[in-house]
């Protein structure tokens, strides 16, 4: 508060040039979010490793580009990579009995040394985008958020089409009901493995992506990308179903799950012009998550609460 | 078609909650016998019906079906040749997937699972018309997600699931024992519909005597993991509740005079 008072009210001006940056960032966060939707929403596992394999991605795809890789190609090895990774985790899970949740704990918590020796020791690598042609940067931003756009909707197209093969459906089906599908023939260990493959691939790659356009990976950049990740999932879901009150179908939601990013993006952007402390961001972030991931909650519980029921009696006497 | 030789069951071995489960039992099913399973709690039934599917290890003897040897097969290999339906309605579907996404999951049991498409049209047809027979009208709602259905219709759905692709063994676990009663019998007419129309091998256990009695063509009674009762053909057909109660009665005496040398027997 006291800022805000020291420095006078902030120009509308200053917050509409703000914008654009803050779509674009938003896209990749929505990008990274797609990946996270794979673990979170049809395995349900709250998979902790996107935090470790989204620095993951940003420092191969940089150290590659430096090393002399196109673009693109370095941005497909940091999918591979995170796709390894992800396989660590479903490995630690399926193979090695260890809860799902430390399983992810324990290999972002590797993935920090790793990513520091990617990085040739070093915290941060910056890769010039003068000097290098990117795929996504933030010198020409309406560009940025027109790639980011074409990516997004082409991975959308690929899941929808995933998702809808045997496959994909056997894996829906292992986080829907594990015992049943056991019954009915399928592997679910190795569903959750390639599950957590997937989603980490493209969580790298959103990483390899968010390194180009920032122009520098930096071994911090995914620290808390589960939360952002999942806010972009619950702001979106939220619209959708807010939006399309008779439900909507996965690549309609997968859209909206993009979305959740920018619409979470451009509220950090608010704050930030409104000059709250950035140190107080992730604060800002969490209170939102556990907002909208409470609201369904409290929704279901206020139709049938002892209280609404013993008012409903007396409505009726 | 199903040999179970000799096989043994003790859970949490070692500790204070070991339960030996399942000593030394035995049972050779015929092709297309279709026979109930009856049993105080605790007798080993479920149990049987699980080792049989592979939930878990058998420690000693061996199950083989249709002559494979399958006592060695995780859960989801032996899934290919076993249709089941669980007692508890939540569990044969899965709740977040339609109706058809269900069917189809069930169609492609021991099938190699690549990326063709989920769900074809020419299998639509096919559910659809399989769904207006047990006229519950699931066929209109096939893109409904399953967790929305009753217990009853669930059930149905399971249990037309688990034949879809016809199983060479199917096993009901009390699977009418969470409806109420007018549910439950329709749910026992489509298992026997089922079960008769493709002339399939099955095990069902229940609670109630009289479904025991009035269904199927063989009736065994478990007792502390052992097959303590083993009733067919015409024997079976002829079997009144009375009967039963006496033989039980009969063989329970008898058995309880001979426990200990019986589960000293093969297992540690």
């Amino acid at each position: 508060m006291n800022t805000i008072v020291c420095l006078g009210l902030p120009s509308i001006g200053n917050l509409i040039s703000r914008m654009p940056g803050g779509v674009a960032q938003g896209i990749i966060w929505g990008i990274m979010a797609l990946g996270l939707y794979i673990t979170f929403r049809l395995l349900d596992i709250a998979d902790l490793t996107v935090d470790g394999s989204f620095a993951t991605g940003g420092a191969v795809t940089v150290m590659l580009i430096l090393a002399g890789w196109p673009a693109w190609a370095a941005s497909l090895i940091a999918m591979a990579a995170g796709v390894a990774a992800g396989m660590c985790t479903g490995l630690l899970h399926t193979r090695l009995g260890i809860p799902a949740i430390l399983s992810g704990i324990l290999t972002q918590f590797a993935l920090y040394s790793i990513n520091l020796r990617i990085m040739g020791m070093a915290a941060n690598k910056s890769a010039n985008p003068d000097a290098f042609n990117l795929i996504i940067s933030m010198r020409n931003i309406p560009g940025a958020i027109l790639e980011g756009f074409i990516i997004g909707a082409a991975l959308i197209a690929l899941m929808y089409w995933y998702f809808g093969t045997e496959q994909g459906s056997a894996i829906r089906a292992t986080g829907s009901n594990s015992a049943m599908s056991r019954a009915q023939g399928i592997n679910t260990d190795n569903m959750k493995l390639i599950g957590l493959a997937l989603s980490n691939g493209i969580v790298a790659f959103a990483g390899a992506l968010m390194a180009q356009y920032q122009g520098f990976a930096d071994v911090n950049m995914g620290r808390g990308s589960i939360v952002i990740g999942l806010a972009a999932i619950i702001i979106g879901e939220v619209i959708c179903d807010g939006l399309l009150s008779k439900g909507c179908n996965f690549g309609i939601r997968l859209s909206f799950v993009v979305m959740g990013g920018v619409v979470y993006y451009i509220v950090m952007v608010i704050i930030l012009w409104l000059k709250l402390d950035p140190n107080d961001l992730k604060l800002f972030t969490a209170l939102i998550v556990a907002v909208f991931l409470a609201v369904p909650y409290i929704q279901t519980q206020a139709k049938r609460s002892f209280r609404s029921a013993a008012k409903a009696h007396q409505k009726g006497e | 078609m199903l040999i179970i030789n000799d096989i043994c069951k003790t859970f949490n071995p070692g500790t204070i909650n070991e339960k030996k489960a399942i000593s030394g039992l035995s049972l050779h099913l015929k092709p297309g016998d279709f026979v109930t399973v009856i049993g105080g709690n605790g007798a080993g039934k479920s149990t049987m019906l699980n080792a049989v599917a592979g939930v878990w290890p058998v420690d000693s003897g061996r199950i083989i079906i249709d002559g494979a040897d399958v006592t060695g097969q995780s859960e989801h290999k032996r899934a290919a040749h076993i249709g089941r339906v669980f007692q508890d309605p939540m569990m044969g579907t899965a709740p977040n997937m339609q109706i058809e996404e269900n069917l189809a999951l069930a169609l492609r049991r021991g099938q190699k699972r690549g990326l063709r498409w989920g769900v074809t049209n020419s299998e639509r047809r096919e559910y659809r018309e399989r769904l207006s027979r047990l006229g519950l009208g699931l066929e209109d709602r096939m893109t409904v997600k399953v967790g929305l259905l009753s217990g009853g219709q669930r059930q149905a759905l399971t249990l037309l699931m688990a034949s879809l692709r016809k199983p060479k063994l199917l096993l009901l676990d009390e699977h009418t024992a969470a409806l109420d009663p007018a549910t439950a019998e329709k749910v026992l007419q489509i298992s026997d519909e089922i079960i008769h129309e493709n002339n399939l091998t099955a095990m069902m256990i229940t609670h109630n005597m009289k479904d025991a009695i009035e269904h199927g063509t063989r009736l065994i009674m478990m007792d502390q993991g052992r097959i303590i009762l083993d009733i067919e053909g015409e024997e079976k057909r002829n079997l009144t509740r009375e009967e039963l109660m006496n033989k039980f009665a009969q063989v329970a005496g008898r058995t309880m005079e001979s426990d200990k040398m019986l589960l000293s027997k093969n297992c540690a």
